[in-house]
């Protein structure tokens, strides 16, 4: 390495570690909780995302260490049918706010490593679109809580 | 007779009339949509949660509460159970006289274990029930309700879409209701508690 390429390295650096000071950094998660299923069934996780920034975030997917996949889906019941669809993106807006709540959106956590227990606390780890994360702590909670 | 006695006489005869017309069921104030003549009585031939035959006349003498959904509903099936199970509480210990029964859409995953183990764990007056899909779906054409197995994922997984709608039914096994689940719980528990009382 030349003496010469050091300040664009250095550069460099700074603006990849300017992006990972992302959009997780202006977003706080609040409620998070799981409707613990019995039987290793998939469960429901649930948050409230408030977005301080100036600019939209974009949540693009999560990951648990304690489940093989955690998904982002979306519920409906319109037209009197209850259906579920894939979710690739949802975006926060810059100082707003997204409820991931029952009956609408929501994660779909399949396959517990171990068995959760209501009362448990899971960390489930939000990924935004500019590769940004924030690790969350949801609460497990009975089937039939509301 | 007097003419006064006789406007007295007129007047008990309304009252009464009144408090007549108050009694019968058709007046009853329900909340929720009123099907009862549209749809046909609760009948059906599946295997409960505990894998034993059971048919509509085994629930004869209780309230029912039909829905359709499956276990590997995260969110919809759930929410709609939790909500039941908070209506059957509010309405008291009553509501010992109602069951839950909630009816697979999904009878290739859903067995009796699984639905014992579910059902269970939203309230001990839910009953799980499957069989063959060619009972489920008679039952699910009886009442005008559908499901839909959609395209399995890359891992295997898949959804069931499904009609969303309780199905309200009196102790002789009539199709009396319709919530939707948006419908309130302060609704559920009105008619609910209206369609125990007025059983026998």
């Amino acid at each position: 390495m030349t003496l010469r390429s050091l300040p664009l390295l250095l550069a460099g650096l700074l603006a990849a570690g300017a992006a990972h000071a992302g959009q997780a950094d202006h977003v706080r998660a609040a409620n998070a909780w799981i409707r613990v299923m019995p039987a290793s069934l998939p469960a429901g996780g649930y948050v409230t995302l408030r977005n301080e920034g100036d600019q939209p975030a974009v949540l693009d997917g999560a990951s648990s260490a304690a489940y093989a996949s955690v998904m982002l889906h979306e519920s409906s019941t319109d037209t009197g049918m209850g259906r579920m669809r894939m979710v690739d993106r949802l975006t926060v807006p810059a100082h707003g706010q997204v409820a991931l709540a029952p009956g609408g959106y929501h994660f779909m956590l399949m396959s517990a490593a171990t068995p959760v227990q209501p009362g448990q606390t899971v960390q489930v780890t939000l990924h935004f679109a500019d590769g940004s994360t924030l690790a969350t702590d949801f609460l497990a909670k009975p089937a039939n809580a509301l | 007779m007097k003419p006064l006695r006789l406007v007295r006489l007129v007047l008990l005869l309304g009252v009464a009339l009144l408090l007549a017309a108050c009694h019968r069921e058709e007046a009853l104030p329900w909340r929720l949509t009123n099907i009862s003549g549209h749809m046909p009585d609760l009948d059906f031939q599946l295997t409960d949660d505990n894998g034993k035959p059971v048919t509509g006349e085994d629930y004869r003498g209780k309230v029912v509460l039909l829905y359709f959904g499956y276990t590997h509903c995260p969110d919809v099936c759930p929410l709609t159970l939790a909500h039941l199970h908070a209506v059957l509480q509010r309405v008291g210990p009553k509501a010992d006289g109602a069951r839950i029964l909630f009816v697979s859409v999904d009878p290739a995953r859903d067995t009796p274990a699984i639905m014992h183990a579910y059902v269970n764990a939203f309230d001990k007056r839910a009953v799980g029930l499957t069989g063959t899909p060619r009972a489920l779906e008679a039952l699910s054409k009886r009442y005008r309700s559908a499901f839909t197995r959609e395209p399995s994922q890359a891992n295997g997984q898949y959804e069931v879409s499904h009609s969303s709608a309780i199905y309200l039914f009196d102790r002789q096994g009539r199709a009396r209701l319709l919530a939707t689940p948006a419908a309130s719980q302060d609704d559920l528990v009105h008619d609910l508690y209206l369609l125990l009382e007025t059983g026998t």
